[in-house]
């Protein structure tokens, strides 16, 4: 394990990183005080509800508000006509790009309707019986038109189009019809026709997977209230109140200054809380009704009207000599992008191949709409299905070489030095670590039954850094304030507040982190891409920092010193030399008391562009056992080993390792969107949306590596996405394994296994 | 249309209040006594974010009509610490860091409550069967199981 | 929308033969609720049965069981006989939903939603149960394989309501098992049900047998075929590949988002063919 900085081992005199600490906003969360996005209520609120399309494509001929607005009780209705067009132009959201042409229009449909549950119109009343009563009296007239879902139907030269401005970007020549590929992108390292003219084996297939929904238990929820001058106020469960403050400004032609907005606790998002649906209307809403409006989505409208992440078809082929060693790797991503491009086809194709250094790759992939709720982030997005399909033809390869299949992934992994074939070289990685670490399990090493299979898989998540401002403040009785600007999701104040601690020198308890809204500090970029546990911590040690200076200056003039006999360490600001026999060394709760005196109030703000986000490599391996007789899949054992960096905090790291791997097996196992003819979703509810429940899963085991991030003061590597991209491989490996049949569509439901099973004859115990 | 006036007992404290006939417990535990730590995540008994106990049985205020409880006793998240002091389920909850993003943790520790107050020594799988009803997309359930056994085995001890 | 508590079947069955417009009766809610949430329904009339004390009781009757409509799924667990008698009819009536949902739901509701995937009505039928019917014109029995008669269709009559089951006298040697496939291990709606309920003499040969399926057809059938199949025998191989042949062809199912025509076929004759072998060993130890 590498040192860096000697952060890592707590030479500032505390030791609260890397301990397992208890959360310090944990107490109102077992005891239900912590306020979530539909606990908030301002006197004299509406409520609001939303008009939703019940068709999948249809023109919007004309909408007649009238007799809603007479009713009483309705204080404001809003529709296409409240929200001003917004020009076409693309900006970099973390991990995807967005254009507010289509942001104005998914939050409130214009021209058309582009899928079922598309906002149409929306409601402020005194109740939500009125509330109800207003939707039904709003007329809308629709022009139904043919609807298209699935994305290769949508690709195709007749399909129904859903944008007539849309021209594929990325082909040369240029288009002069539109389609509803909206864009196709490449990369490619060296020759694979070369590469694959050297293959002894080459393998070829085919994938497709559903739209699968974050599946958070917290539906959407927004809070808003505009003053007479424009002063905006809202509270949202959100991943980036600052996001949506810029969203929200924009759309609405308001000073982003003007535009408060506080993320309230947020019950989970997964990257699916990273846009805005809710908080537009509310604040229109508002602005319409002079009062304050509170908008809750149902579960239905969740799944109904908040993005799901891609459907997909993918190629894969791969090639590889006899001894093993990957020669050249071909694949064709088509990812279906809902109601208005951008699916994360981009991220998909630079994930494909980067756990393994090949010298020939070349991936291909399709932006496609179709008439689907728009997809947004999902953990990793779009990760977790190209790996699926890479990691299950690598698997192949295994077998029919006769090689193990960790050892074939070793002999191909990346490593320092590695070039990623979507540009950069890789600096120290830990994918090595976490094979061989797979391969130590007692769990590798026990022996299965009939009809037990096991299966191991990699992947990997980029990680990125971003924007980030925290604050941090010595009150006078030397305990710690510290302001974050990341919405906390998973237990990051713990991991912030130690690093707080341990940079001070300050026992842990003294900290007391919260997550300051958008008035408070400068921009923050949203809690999403692994971020906010690694730029978090960075920010601290700059804000840090600048304290530590700031304590030195005021003890060379309390001491009257000079520079270089003073120094901080071990906790405190210490004289050198001779200076130690006349003074004594004085830590941060010293200071607090005479801060005054000393200059005025002790505080920092570490601002930064946080780089250096080191990618983290996990392999996950799971033992299951199929019922030959129904197709049911039972995982009997799971064990994650993922490169952390550094844990600040050892169990929410596993959380983090523990609950993607879950997601990733209902993902593999039963989790679709169920579409009928009509274009209509058919299972809209928790019911028929089966996520794991507790007793489908069994204990996770999970391995913490760490090989440090050498970029990072502590270390660390944004761990919170990586889990959820090998699951869907590993899982379809260990199927493989246990019945010797290859699925190559997910989710792998009982039916399809069962099938499957009955036409070779197999669906039989003994 | 009358409102239903009820009386009840919530977290030991005698309540009274209107309520129209389709309003659920939920509904009222939120809205009209502020008991806000019950969560509504689908209104359909499908994700157990909203138990609460009724007269003593585990249930989803989703799927109790508010009219029905007059007379009754309900518990909810609200009253499981007495005082100042966490029950050990939390305390417990809070060590393994059994929670993540907190939205399903009240209705998991009344059900794991409810589970322990009849059974003081359940085996894994009872757990994780008595707790299906309660969903989590955070935790993968691993440390939750961890800290109802841990719990329930330390409450065995005194 | 009015909501009534009534004390006594005659008032319950007067509110609703006198009602106009929509009305339902509230037992557990694990139905009605979520009806009502989603716009299903919208009743102008809510008949609550939980206070008439014939909907409650758990009592044997004339050697056999008689449940009340409104008892939970919880509570028929927590009997200390019931389980011993009609292990079926109790894990049935379990496997609806969650913990919670057990807390509330009860076989006069799972049986009166009118879902021919309900798990406690296979079961109930397995076992010969009979529902006696509140009415304006007095009660009545009809066995339960007859109240349901499609989808949300019931053979009650306006203003009559299930009051209670009566489980019959089990002989010695008897027992029952129901089976359900979910693609979960929990909280799904059933996409086969299988209950078999039988009796063994002490040669350990099976002398009587009721088999049902659920979710396969649209209301859930009573399959005598199948339970002819193994009557006179001890399920060795030959009897079970005829029980899951005669309950496979009993099957006329739809494809949904819960099963294939395909899918619901074969497993029903899996099931059932379990769900026989359980209830058999059952039946020996008693």
């Amino acid at each position: 394990m590498a040192e860096t900085n000697g952060h890592a081992n707590g030479t500032n005199g505390q030791h609260a990183v890397g301990t397992r600490t208890i959360r310090p906003d944990g107490v109102d969360k077992v005891t239900g005080r912590a306020r979530f996005g539909a606990d908030y209520n301002l006197p004299g609120q509406l409520v609001g509800r939303v008009l939703r399309s019940p068709h999948a494509h249809a023109r919007i001929v004309s909408i007649d508000i009238r007799k809603a607005e007479a009713l009483p009780g309705v204080k404001a209705v809003i529709t296409r006509d409240d929200f001003p067009d917004q020009p076409s132009e693309f900006i970099p959201a973390g991990e995807m790009m967005m254009n507010y042409k289509d942001v104005v229009r998914n939050v409130m449909a214009r021209e058309k309707a582009l899928y079922e549950g598309h906002a149409v119109a929306a409601v402020a009343a005194t109740s939500v019986a009125i509330a109800r009563k207003a939707l039904k009296l709003i007329d809308v007239t629709y022009e139904v038109l043919p609807h298209v879902i699935d994305v290769v139907a949508a690709m195709a030269a007749n399909a129904p189009l859903l944008h007539d401005d849309l021209f594929t970007a990325g082909v040369e020549p240029k288009p002069d019809k539109p389609s509803n590929i909206a864009k196709r992108i490449e990369i490619k390292l060296g020759d694979v026709d070369a590469g694959f003219a050297k293959a002894d084996l080459v393998v070829d297939r085919e994938f497709k997977t559903a739209p699968v929904h974050q599946g958070y238990i917290e539906p959407h929820a927004a809070l808003a209230t505009v003053s007479e001058d424009g002063t905006t106020e809202c509270w949202t469960t959100t991943q980036g109140h600052f996001i949506v403050r810029a969203h929200c400004a924009r759309l609405l032609g308001l000073d982003i200054g003007k535009v408060r907005v506080t993320a309230t606790e947020i019950g989970g998002g997964f990257g699916g809380k990273t846009v805005v649906y809710l908080e537009p209307l509310a604040i229109a809403l508002s602005k319409k009704a002079k009062r304050p409006v509170k908008m809750v989505m149902s579960r239905e409208e969740v799944f109904k009207a908040s993005g799901p992440t891609s459907g997909a078809t993918v190629r894969v082929k791969l090639g590889a000599t006899k001894d093993g060693k990957f020669v050249a790797a071909f694949a064709e991503l088509k990812y279906q992008a809902g109601a208005f491009q951008g699916s994360p086809v981009q991220p998909g194709v630079m994930c494909a191949y980067a756990p393994y250094d090949i010298e020939n790759v070349h991936v291909i992939g399709y932006d496609v709409v179709s008439n689907r709720p728009k997809v947004a982030a999902y953990r990793a997005p779009g990760a977790p299905i190209s790996e699926y399909a890479v990691e299950s033809v690598v698997d192949e390869i295994a077998k029919k070489l006769g090689i193990d299949p960790i050892q074939l992934r070793m002999m191909n992994a990346a490593r320092e030095g590695t070039k990623a074939a979507y540009g950069p070289k890789f600096g120290p990685i830990g994918l090595e670590e976490t094979l061989n670490s797979i391969k130590k399990t007692e769990h590798w090493n026990t022996p299965l039954r009939k009809w037990q299979g096991r299966g191991v898989a990699s992947g990997f998540w980029f990680n990125i850094g971003g924007e980030t401002c925290v604050s941090l403040t010595v009150n006078e009785d030397g305990t710690i304030s510290l302001m974050a600007g990341t919405p906390d999701i998973g237990g990051l104040r713990a991991s912030l507040a130690a690093v707080a601690a341990d940079e001070l020198g300050v026992p842990y308890d003294k900290v007391r982190p919260i997550i300051g809204d958008t008035g408070s500090l400068g921009f923050n970029f949203l809690t999403g891409g692994s971020r906010s546990a690694f730029s978090g911590s960075m920010a601290i040690v700059e804000a840090a920092k600048l304290i530590k200076a700031d304590l030195i200056a005021r003890a060379g003039k309390l001491w009257e010193a000079k520079p270089d006999q003073v120094e901080w360490r071990d906790g405190a600001v210490r004289p050198l030399g001779a200076l130690a026999e006349k003074v004594k060394p004085m830590t941060v709760a010293d200071f607090a008391k005479v801060a005054g005196k000393t200059g005025g109030p002790i505080a920092g703000l570490g601002r930064i562009n946080a780089q250096g986000a080191g990618p983290s490599f996990g392999t996950h391996l799971v033992d299951l056992e199929v019922d030959p007789e129904t197709g049911r899949v039972t995982i009997l054992r799971y064990t994650v080993a993922q490169d952390a960096g550094k844990a600040l905090h050892p169990a929410y790291v596993e959380g983090q390792y523990q609950g993607g791997a879950v997601q990733g097996i209902g993902w593999a196992l039963n989790e679709e969107y169920i579409y009928g003819e009509d274009g209509k979703l058919q299972n809209a509810g928790f019911l028929d949306y089966r996520m794991p429940v507790a007793s489908d899963v069994p204990m996770i085991d999970t391995v913490l590596v760490e090989v440090a991030n050498p970029k990072h003061p502590y270390g660390v590597r944004g761990v919170g996405e990586t889990p959820i991209v090998p699951p869907l491989g590993a899982i379809a490996n260990a199927i493989e394994n246990a019945t010797g049949i290859r699925f190559t569509e997910l989710p792998m439901s009982p039916p399809k296994v069962l099938k499957a099973l009955t036409d070779k004859g197999l669906n039989k115990v003994s | 249309m009358a409102k239903h006036h009820v009386e009840a007992i919530v977290n030991g404290d005698p309540v009274e209040f209107l309520c129209e006939t389709e309003e659920t417990l939920l509904d009222v535990l939120r809205e009209t006594l502020h008991l806000t730590g019950s969560k509504e995540g689908c209104a359909s008994g499908d994700c157990g974010a909203c138990s609460v106990m009724l007269d003593g049985r585990l249930v989803c205020s989703c799927l109790v009509l508010a009219a029905e409880v007059g007379g009754r006793r309900v518990d909810t998240i609200e009253g499981m610490a007495t005082g100042e002091t966490l029950h050990p389920l939390q305390q417990e909850f809070l060590k393994h860091a059994a929670l993540q993003c907190g939205i399903c943790t009240p209705g998991v520790l009344v059900a794991a409550k409810a589970l322990l107050d009849r059974n003081t020594s359940p085996s894994e799988t009872e757990v994780r069967y008595w707790l299906a009803g309660n969903l989590c997309r955070c935790t993968g359930y691993d440390k939750i199981v961890t800290a109802v056994m841990d719990t329930a085995a330390a409450m065995r001890k005194g | 929308m009015r909501y009534e508590a009534p004390e006594s079947l005659e008032g319950a069955v007067a509110l609703l033969a006198g009602a106009k417009g929509e009305t339902r009766v509230l037992a557990g809610g694990t139905d009605l609720l979520v009806q009502m949430r989603a716009d299903i329904v919208e009743p102008d009339l809510i008949v609550d049965i939980k206070k008439i004390p014939e909907t409650r009781a758990i009592a044997e009757e004339k050697g056999g069981w008689r449940i009340g409509a409104a008892v939970t799924g919880a509570e028929l667990k927590e009997h200390p006989r019931l389980k011993k008698v009609w292990p079926g009819v109790i894990e049935a009536a379990n496997l609806i939903g969650s913990t919670q949902v057990q807390g509330r739901a009860t076989m006069g509701g799972n049986l009166c939603n009118g879902s021919p995937a309900a798990d406690s009505v296979p079961a109930l039928i397995a076992a010969g149960a009979v529902a006696t019917l509140a009415g304006p014109n007095g009660k009545r029995d009809l066995p339960v394989e007859d109240v349901m008669l499609g989808p949300r269709k019931l053979a009650l009559q306006k203003g009559e309501i299930v009051a209670s089951f009566l489980l019959p006298p089990r002989p010695p040697r008897s027992s029952d098992a129901y089976l359900r496939f979910i693609p979960r291990t929990e909280m799904d709606i059933a996409v086969v049900g299988a209950g078999v309920s039988l009796t063994v003499d002490g040669a350990g040969v099976i002398t009587a047998a009721r088999v049902a399926l659920g979710a396969v057809a649209a209301r859930v059938l009573l399959v005598p075929e199948a339970a002819q199949a193994i009557i006179g025998g001890r399920l060795d191989k030959p009897a079970q590949d005829r029980l899951e042949a005669a309950a496979q062809a009993a099957c006329r199912p739809i494809d949904d988002k819960r099963g294939t025509v395909e899918f619901r076929i074969q497993v029903a004759g899996v099931l059932a063919r379990r769900a026989a072998l359980i209830a058999l060993d059952r039946a020996r130890s008693n």
